[in-house]
Parts: structure tokens; sequence; C-alpha cells
């Protein structure tokens, strides 16, 4: 049986799977049903500076999209942080961590960007004895408006400042939130760093609409007719996460920092392959909001049985191991030649390669009266498309020409060496090999 | 007091009327918008689809449950109705199994088609709930139809005619228009008088003029039509019905499947019709598994359909097997029937046991006998009563495939003509392509 214990920046949990501060995380009592559900820790919800705290929208603060069984793709939000007083929290939390002391516990704090105000509420955070805290500078909607949030986040030398007082200010590691409304997500993690940060997290909601009322010709979620745009979540920005996180994996600047990687974790793969990525843990909001917290049992239980079924032994076993594999375009192999193959005995004859083909594509696939598709082996580029669209995994593979056979294509004997754009004679830098 | 299922012989009233109501619901409930959304999710739009191959009118059913998908169910109904006027009463009682569902790829695939047939319901549905069609009519050409048969072929020529800005007469021997949707189709296929409803909705194109009670041979002749009309339409479907050419065949008890079938789609009262204790239907079609399921929803006790050859030679679909399996009907292959015995009422059946010699029924001498107070014939129809002036074909009218006949200025389609299947889609493919042809001619 695989060990599932997380070591993130000296803090233990007994698997890597946090919840992320949001909503799930704002109170004692959701918390306390996460820990019982098995969650091996929770970002709390943001806190802000004391006061009175903010308020929220008091319509709808959530939108969505959908595939054709309502199952939730995407989900957006304009909730600000924690609009219940901070002392409150503050209480629940050291109460929450005396109860749980094996789960981390973490504080996500969202305050002006002055000096002042991290000093503040610094000493307040370490009394709770929480394990470490969290800086939002992700947050897109309302707060980003007053100087918060991403507004902090897309300034890396506000970045850095801010990260240096908290790493002066307070003795427990510090995770800086990254937001992607960003060009370059190098940039704010490189800031994060210079900062002395102990780890980052990413990726914070990405600014979007859901959709557009056309009765009421406003965007959703609507309030009063009016709408704004709200931070994007779920499943749907797994992929602009993954290449967040594997970029600053791989950048030599970063390299080695700790990631906690977020964003449309909603099973054991979706953890694997960031943690293949580079990541330390992982941060789930959307998949528990959508199905309870009872969806960390099958997130342990396959990432266990896949742990075992691979041999790895700990998180840390194949922690990265994917980093290395991903590279610039300019260092992939221009020889490696593959051509798809569609199998016969598993086509069930849709021709949605063959239009794919036909009408976007490169008319590599040829179809016969009787619905039997094959790939012109002198056409196909090996985009892959063809397998993209098929509706039956694993009909369409795409098969390597071995070296020293003829690409069909081309009429070229197939290299045996390595050949990259840097190299190549159409690359008017190219360098000498 | 409902009589039990026990009371000898044939009895009305062997259920209760709630019992009867729920017996006869619609086989196929309709879908609800988000049932729609999620079967038309599962429609892969394959490139030069095998379902729009496989259906005899060819509708671009990809194209249609696209425009479910997309949240407008009318835009479907119009693509569906563009190439089939019935396409609502398609819906309900195509055999999808052995057409358009049968070669979905996802039958190839998961042996779970794209509910094809539900889907194209829950578009025409909408449609009708509209009440309009969405149809409107071409500039008049001056020129006058007569269609003789107002039945699936008869309505979709009519209406295609009417459509292209032609007048039509559509002459009806019966009082009422729907030919076998109205009177021969399975009463839990078309509920709530759909037939009916589907009928008057397709004559608010306007320009068509049906006259009842005119049956060709009786008020009609074709010379007078081809005189009076600039083209005539013959869809007479098929009047008679095979004998059993058994002793005993005269006795009371004995009656035609399809006279039973029309009967109870007029009947009022369900609980009022009669039905046998233990009845049998001779016969592998659809007509014996719609008469021998009725009369198992009515209330008979035994009810067997005794088929002369295999399984696989039944007319009726594995689906229509089944289902009539799963309502407590015996299906029995391989016996013929010998004779009926009884004292002026049937009381029971003789079958023969059967094996077929290349290709040739033949009684291997054997027989058994089944309590029977009530025996339906389903063994098939026959043309009657059609022209002598038209040349035939297989026991039909010949056509060629545009449905021309021997006869210049008369064409034919449906269940009288030669050619396809006896099937209301393809009836429906017939008319409406008989009446592009007779377009075609008239406006040179």
């Amino acid at each position: 049986m695989a060990d599932l214990t997380t070591d993130f920046l000296g803090i233990k949990s007994p698997n890597p799977f946090w919840l992320a501060s949001a909503p799930p995380t704002d109170k004692e009592y959701n918390v306390r049903r996460a820990f019982e559900a098995g969650w091996g820790g929770v970002v709390w919800k943001t806190l802000g500076a004391e006061g009175p705290p903010v308020v929220n929208v008091n319509g709808p603060r959530y939108g969505a999209i959908w595939g054709a069984d309502r199952r939730l793709l995407g989900l957006n939000n304009i909730e600000l942080i924690t609009d219940r007083p901070l002392e409150v929290n503050l209480e629940e939390m050291t109460r929450v961590k005396k109860d749980y002391p094996d789960r981390a516990l973490i504080a996500s704090i969202m305050v002006p960007c002055e000096e002042e105000a991290w000093k503040k509420i610094l000493p307040r955070v370490t009394e709770t004895n929480a394990d470490g805290i969290e800086l939002n500078f992700g947050c897109p909607h309302g707060m980003a408006e007053r100087g918060m949030g991403s507004a902090v986040g897309q300034v890396p030398e506000y970045i850095q400042m801010v990260t240096e007082w908290c790493k002066q200010y307070y003795d427990r590691p510090v995770i800086v939130k990254l937001t992607p409304n960003i060009t370059d997500i190098r940039f704010p993690a490189r800031a994060a760093n210079a900062g002395n940060a102990d780890a980052v997290s990413l990726i914070n909601t990405i600014n979007s609409i859901t959709s557009v009322n056309l009765d009421a010709m406003a965007p959703e979620p609507m309030i009063g007719g009016k709408g704004t745009h709200g931070g994007y979540c779920g499943p749907a920005v797994k992929p602009i996460a993954m290449n967040m996180v594997a970029e600053i994996a791989r950048d030599p600047e970063t390299a080695g920092l700790p990631i906690s990687a977020i964003g449309g974790v909603t099973t054991w793969r979706d953890a694997a392959e960031f943690i293949a990525l580079g990541a330390g843990n992982v941060q789930v909001c959307t998949a528990a909001m959508t199905y309870g917290f009872d969806v960390v049992k099958e997130m342990i239980s396959g990432l266990s049985e896949w742990m075992d079924e691979k041999g790895y032994s700990s998180i840390g076993d194949f922690k990265g191991m994917a980093t290395p594999n991903v590279t610039d375009w300019q260092h992939l192999d221009l020889n490696y030649i593959t051509k798809a193959k569609i199998s016969e005995a598993d086509c069930i004859k849709c021709g949605r390669c063959y239009a794919a083909c036909e009408d976007t594509s490169h008319q590599a696939i040829a179809m016969s009266d009787d619905r039997v598709f094959s790939v012109k082996d002198d056409e196909c580029v090996a985009c892959n498309l063809c397998v993209n669209v098929c509706p039956v995994e694993g009909c369409i593979t795409m098969e390597e020409v071995p070296a020293g056979q003829i690409d069909q294509r081309t009429g070229e004997v197939v290299s045996d060496e390595y050949g990259s754009w840097i190299t190549h004679p159409n690359n008017p830098m190219a360098a000498a090999k | 007091m409902a009589q039990s299922h026990q009371a000898s012989g044939i009895q009305a009233g062997r259920l209760s009327a709630e019992d009867i109501a729920t017996n006869f619901e619609d086989l196929h409930a309709p879908f609800d918008a988000h049932e729609a959304a999620v079967a038309a999710d599962r429609c892969y739009f394959c490139y030069d689809a095998p379902c729009m191959q496989a259906c005899p009118t060819s509708i671009d059913i990809p194209q249609f449950i696209r425009e479910i998908q997309g949240g407008h169910p009318t835009a479907a109904a119009k693509t569906i109705l563009e190439q089939n006027i019935l396409g609502g009463m398609c819906a309900r009682v195509c055999p999808t199994e052995t057409l358009c569902e049968e070669v979905c790829v996802r039958e190839t695939a998961e042996g779970k088609p794209v509910e094809i047939g539900r889907l194209q319901r829950y578009a025409t549905d909408a449609q009708m709930a509209k009440g309009a069609q969405p149809f409107t009519r071409a500039k008049a050409t001056g020129k006058t139809i007569a269609v003789v048969g107002a039945g699936p072929a008869g309505l979709a020529a009519a209406h295609r005619l009417a459509m292209l800005g032609h007048d039509v007469v559509l002459f009806e021997a019966k009082p009422k228009a729907g030919g076998l949707n109205e009177f021969g189709i399975a009463a839990y296929k078309s509920t709530n008088d759909f037939a009916a409803r589907e009928v008057d909705w397709l004559l608010q194109i306007g320009g068509i003029t049906v006259e009842y009670g005119k049956m060709l041979g009786d008020a009609l002749s074709l010379d007078e039509l081809a005189q009076d009309y600039d083209a005539v339409f013959l869809s007479i479907g098929l009047g008679g019905v095979n004998a059993l050419r058994a002793a005993g065949e005269d006795m009371s008890g004995v009656s035609d499947a399809v006279d039973f079938i029309a009967e109870l789609r007029q009947a009022d009262d369900l609980a009022a019709l009669p039905v046998g204790r233990n009845v049998v239907v001779i016969g592998g079609g659809m007509t014996a598994v719609d008469a021998a399921v009725q009369s198992k929803l009515l209330g008979a006790e035994n009810v067997t359909i005794a088929y002369r050859r295999g399984r696989d030679a039944m007319g009726a679909s594995r689906f229509e097997q089944d289902l009539a399996a799963s309502k407590g009907v015996k299906l029995m292959f391989n016996v013929m029937p010998k004779a009926l015995h009884g004292d002026g009422a049937v009381s029971e059946i003789e079958l023969e046991y059967t094996s077929v010699v290349a290709g040739r029924v033949t009684g291997t001498g054997e027989t058994l006998r089944l309590t029977a107070d009530q025996v339906y014939k389903a063994i098939g129809q026959t043309l009657e009563g059609q022209p002598d002036a038209l040349d035939l074909e297989g026991g039909k009218i010949k056509v060629d495939d545009a449905g021309r006949t021997s006869v210049t200025g008369v064409w034919a389609g449906g269940d009288c003509a030669s050619g396809g299947e006896d099937l209301t889609v393809t009836a429906v493919a017939e008319g409406r392509d008989a009446a592009m042809d007779i377009h075609a001619s008239l406006m040179g």
C-alpha cells in the first residue's frame, strides 16, 4: 500500500489533497466535515483585515458551463473573501487545528498592500497555530478593484515586497498564491522566489464570463440585470494550470521552488499529473463544491492504487518525473515521424476522422464505398486530429515510422539522428551541427 | 366490476378501466427536454451518416439531432418534415430497430443506438404543439390532382402537391382519413388520437379537399378521374385479407386481425371491447403482433402467435417479438393451422408442425391442439378493387421508381404499389416522390 503522506514545506498531511481557500473552507463546521471525510489539509477561506468584514452580493455568485447531462465543466464565482469577522475565523481555526493536529491548516490572507496591515494581522494568525500562510494575490474579481488580490499578483514588485514583509513578521511557511491573469507566469513566480517565499500555489481563478443571458442581454451570473467578470475554475481550467505549473517547475530561476498545484483537480489522475509536473501537493475546490467532501475518498484510493501498480511507494517517488520532458518547441525532434493507423476491427464507421481530415486537415484519410476508413501515409502529417475526434479510444493510433524506412509523404528516409528546428536548414538562425 | 381473465368465451371488461388505460399507455414515453438533450448528445454526427441512408425518407438525422442539441426542436422538426410530412407518426411506428437505429454506429459500438425515433418524436411533438406547420404553398399552378386513398402515401402526396401549388382532391373510402395510421396500428403506438390530430395538422397546408365515402370501383372510376383531373395518384392500400384455407374457418370467433385492430382503434371504451380467454393469432408480421399484444392488454388469459416458419423469417422485428413476449404472448414457430374445431363457435385450433424444405413450408404430420375461443387471421393482405387497366407485378400495381403506373397520367404508391416494404415510412417516401414526379410532368 503506497504511502500518501505528504511533507510540504515541513507541513505533514496524511495525503496530498488539500481544500483550496474558497467557500468550502469558510467555517469551522465545513472544515471539520472535510477532515472527517479525509482531506489532508485545508487552506482556510481568505481572511481580511480587522474591522467591518466585506459584504457579498445577495444575488447569484456562481456561473457555470455544463455538458449535455449537466456535468459541471467549469464554474465561476464573484464571491469575495470571508465575510465573517476576523476574530471569529481565528477562534475557529485555533479550535480546529487543536482537534486535528495531523492535518494541515493554512491561513489565507488578503489585506491592503501596506506593511502595517500585514504586520498587524500576522501575529494574530501565528496565535492560531496554523501551519503556514498563503498570500491571496490571485482573486480577479471584486477585491482587485480595491488594489488587492490579483491587482497585487499582476505586479511582480508588489509580490516580492509583500512576501518579504511576511517572511519578516511570520516565522512559519509562506506560500504565495499566483493569479493566472497575467502574460507570463514565470515573472510573478520569480518575484515570489526573490521575496523568499517558501512556495507558490497556482492557479487562482481566471477572469471569465460564463454565459450571456440572451433575453436580458447581460452576463451570468446576473445581479439585477448586470453582471461582472468572475473567477473561472473547475475541470475546464486544468490544462491552463498544468502549463503554468510546468513553466515554473522548469524555469531555471524557480526550479526547485515548492509548488502547491490548483486547477480542476477532480480525480486522482489529475493530482498525479500535477505532481508528475513538479507539484508537491494539490488543492481542490470545484470538485468538492460539485460533489461534496466525499470526493476525496476516490482521490485517495485511486492515487494509492495507481502508485501500487507503478511501484511508487511515496509521492516523492514520482514527483517532478515529467518536468524534464516539458521542453520548448524548438527542441522537439523533427526526425520523429509517425503515421495514424486505423484499426478496422475497432472502427465503428462513424466517419468523424474522415470529415475532420478531409474538411479541416490534410486529406489523408480514404473512405471506401462500404465505409472502410484508411490512412494515406503519403498525405498524413501525423497531426493526431483523427485520434482526438475518434469516439473509440484506441481505435486510431499513431505509429512511429522507424529510422531507415521511407516517409511516404516526403519520400525521404527517416533519420536515426535527433534533429530539431535549431539545426534545421530552413531555420535562418540555424546553428551549425 | 371487471370480468376476470378466466371468464370463458369472448367477453368484454376482463380488466378494470384503469388497468386497461395503463396497459394502453404510450409504448415509449416522450422525452422531456433534459432527456432529449442527453439522448441527442450521444449522436456522433457521422459523416454521410448510415442512419440517413437507412431511412426510406432520407431524413437528415444528424442535422435534426444537432438542432435538438442546439435547443431548437422546431428547427429539428422542419428538417424532419421536409423529408417526411408524417414524421410524427413515423417516430412512433417506424421499426427503427431495423432501419436507422439498426445501422447507428453506437449500435455497432455498444449495442445501444442513439434513440432516433424518440428524438424525432420530441422534435415533431414540439412542432405540433405550436399548432402550425412550417410550410406554405407555392403560387397556384391551376392544376388539380386526384389522390385516391388518404393513408400515409396519399397524405404525403397530397401535402407535397399542395405545397407545390397544385389543388388536390383527396378521395377516401372510409369516413376518416389516416389509413393504417388511423385503423391499422396498435393503439399504444398512437395514443391520444395522434393519427387524426396529425391529419388535421397536415391538412392546414390548404388546397386539399377531402371527399369521404368515395371508393375506387364504387363511386369513382379511374377513367373518369383521369379525364377530370390533371393527374391521378392511387394509394388504395391492400383491402383484401388472405384466407387460412383450413377447415372450420367460417366458425364464429374466427376473424381478421386487421378488423380487430381497426375496431379497437375506433372504440370509445376499450373496456367494452370483447376479447377471448384463449386467443390464437395466425401469422408472423406486425399485424399479428399488434393483434396478439392488444388481446393480452385487454385481458385475454392466454394469447399465442402461431407462425408457420422459424423466428428468423418472421416479418415482425425482434423488438416486436420481444415486446409480445414481455406482455405474456406465447410465440410458436413452425406451426400452421390445419383445422378449427368447435360447435358453431371455435373452441380449439389444430396446428400442424412444419419444416421448411428448400424454402417451402411442409407439414410434418405431427399435430397439436390449442384451446381457442378466438382466432385472428394475420397472414397478409392483398390488393383488392384495383382498376383492370393497370398492370400488376407480384400482386400489386406495377410502378417504376418515380411511381408511374402502366397508364399515363396515373401514379401509385404505398402498400398497393410494387416496390418497397409495406411500412408507413416507405409509403410516405413513395407518395412524396410520386408528387415530385407529377409536378415535374405537369410543369414541364
